[in-house]
């Protein structure tokens, strides 16, 4: 089987730093993969790496096959940001970035039809934000914000979503939703690139994990990557027992 | 009676002469077309950008008057190619953006003023640096008509584009849409807008025309088309009033119509609801109150 995200021997140098060495990571597709590190372990590197933002210096990726730039063309690929790099006071409404998610499909006017419309209303209801769709993009909690850029992939039909940080500033109440919803999307097919240093979603979300510490440390069930001796031989720390949240 | 009459005269007076006629036409075109760019050039966080493109055609302005062509060319081609230099010492050096603006900028700024040294005295530094809408020449009005529709009608094709990348440069580039080539899109029409805007108020005022409407509009909206609508009335009543005033009271056209958009800023800015200053404490106020009754 084709993997859904292939990864071989990735490298990549800004400058003097290295931010990846040699990495190999290859996820089936339909399956919910949690990549794990502390900041600055190369998580959203390898993002880039994957999104092809950051060319590798050596080694190369590929999705579904494809190379990264026919996968992206195809809109193949969806991405969620971390909520540092959204602007929410951006004058736009939930609807519209929902419909962002659509432009690939569209001409190059980006004139949405009613298909278009169809599927950001269907995705719309996925993520439960039906009723907030008129509101301006901040004025969401930080659930539903995530919630949104989720739709914005579901409207875009991407197979594979990589997701920055997606439960970062949400309640214990949202990241449950945010989980349910999730683990919907793998059971339509899709397949998940998490990252997160949120330790506690992962054994619920993830069917597999990989522990990245500028290179791969481990690559096995969310059991075997959070094992205590893994964490502590990788960086010498246990996950914390209250919250089990792993703040670097 | 007599005050509406004052009014209406206020406004007819002066249409009866054909230079009134032309600044007019002039502003506005430029004003609005301003105004729709500033709604990106606001969000983007372009102002800077705004100022050193206006600045940098200093010589190509100049270098047109010497060979006697039209003034857009070679302000064009400066515009353009002083971003496109900003671009490359940008990605070349590790001096941060700002400093590269801020030096070419200038750069091509005082190269403008030695070469204006040495033209024949029938181009007026005066005129180029201030504007003068007034004077303007039917060429002159053809050029900004010519570069206004290319704007608009670039725009009107591709703003849903233009508003993606500025919300999401790396959803566009994960869909396969090349940010890099929107970000130069948006910047060449920034250097035409620039351009259009040049003839109305002068280099030095330009900036206010890509920003101030933009600015005003973010504070009274939370929607992006409606930005649009808010941002181009205000440049259309902000040019308007500019010339009508600055022909009665004689004082400097552009400087007229850029203090009449900061009149409009320092409106919203104050009363806007939701995001004027004053709306907001009086909130924080009765939500003191409140808290200090319970």
């Amino acid at each position: 089987m084709t993997a859904a995200i292939e990864v071989t021997g990735a490298t990549v140098r800004y400058g003097d730093v290295l931010a990846l060495d040699d990495v190999y990571l290859s996820v089936e597709p339909g399956r919910v993969c949690g990549l794990l590190g502390m900041n600055g372990s190369g998580k959203s590197t390898l993002f880039k790496t994957v999104l092809g933002l950051v060319t590798a210096d050596r080694g190369r990726v590929r999705i579904l096959g494809m190379g990264n730039t026919a996968a992206r063309r195809k809109g193949l690929v969806g991405y969620v940001p971390q909520s540092e790099q959204v602007d929410w006071a951006f004058p736009v409404r939930v609807r519209d970035v929902v419909m962002m998610g659509r432009y690939g499909h569209m001409g190059r006017r980006r004139r949405p039809r009613p298909a278009d419309r169809e599927a950001v209303e269907h995705a719309l209801l996925r993520t439960d934000l039906t009723g907030l769709a008129d509101r301006q993009i901040g004025a969401l909690s930080g659930g539903q914000r995530k919630r949104a850029f989720v739709a914005r992939a579901i409207a875009q039909d991407a197979d594979v979503l990589l997701l920055d940080e997606p439960f970062a500033g949400v309640d214990k109440r949202s990241e449950a939703t945010i989980t349910d919803l999730l683990l919907q999307l793998r059971q339509a097919g899709h397949t998940l690139l998490v990252s997160t240093h949120d330790l506690a979603q992962v054994p619920e979300l993830c069917d597999e994990a990989v522990l990245l510490q500028r290179r791969v440390i481990a690559h096995g069930t969310p059991e075997e990557v959070l094992e205590p001796d893994v964490l502590l031989e990788a960086f010498g720390i246990h996950p914390s027992e209250e919250g089990r949240s792993w703040t670097p | 009676m007599d005050a509406l009459t004052a009014l209406v005269e206020w406004f007819t007076v002066p249409m009866q002469f054909e230079f009134v006629q032309r600044a007019l036409l002039v502003s506005v075109v430029a004003g609005v077309v301003c105004a729709v760019l500033s709604c990106w050039m606001t969000l983007v966080g372009w102002s800077l950008m705004g100022d050193a493109v206006s600045h940098a055609v200093l010589p190509g302005v100049v270098l047109s008057y010497m060979f006697g062509m039209p003034f857009a060319l070679g302000a064009l081609i400066f515009g353009g190619g002083s971003v496109a230099l900003i671009g490359v010492v940008n990605r070349t050096s590790r001096v941060k953006e700002d400093a590269v603006i801020g030096v070419v900028f200038t750069a091509m700024f005082a190269l403008g003023l030695v070469m204006i040294s040495r033209v024949p005295s029938q181009t007026d530094l005066g005129h180029i640096l201030f504007g003068n809408v007034l004077g303007v020449s039917d060429g002159d009005i053809l050029q900004v008509l010519l570069l206004a529709a290319v704007v608009l009608a670039v725009v009107w094709y591709k703003h849903r584009d233009l508003t993606m990348y500025a919300f999401d440069p790396v959803h566009a580039h994960a869909i396969g849409v090349n940010p890099r080539l929107l970000e130069t899109l948006l910047l060449g029409l920034l250097s035409v807008t620039v351009v259009v805007a040049l003839q109305a108020v002068g280099i030095i005022l330009v900036v206010a025309m890509v920003i101030i409407p933009g600015a005003t509009a973010y504070l009274l909206t939370d929607r992006f088309e409606r930005m649009l609508m808010i941002s181009a009335a205000i440049a259309f009543a902000a040019a308007v009033t500019g010339v009508f005033t600055s022909f009665h009271l004689n004082v400097s056209t552009g400087g007229c119509i850029v203090l009449a958009q900061a009149i409009a800023f320092t409106l919203a800015y104050l009363f806007s609801p939701g995001q004027g200053v004053l709306w907001k404490g009086r909130t924080a106020r009765a939500v003191r109150a409140t808290r200090a009754g319970h």
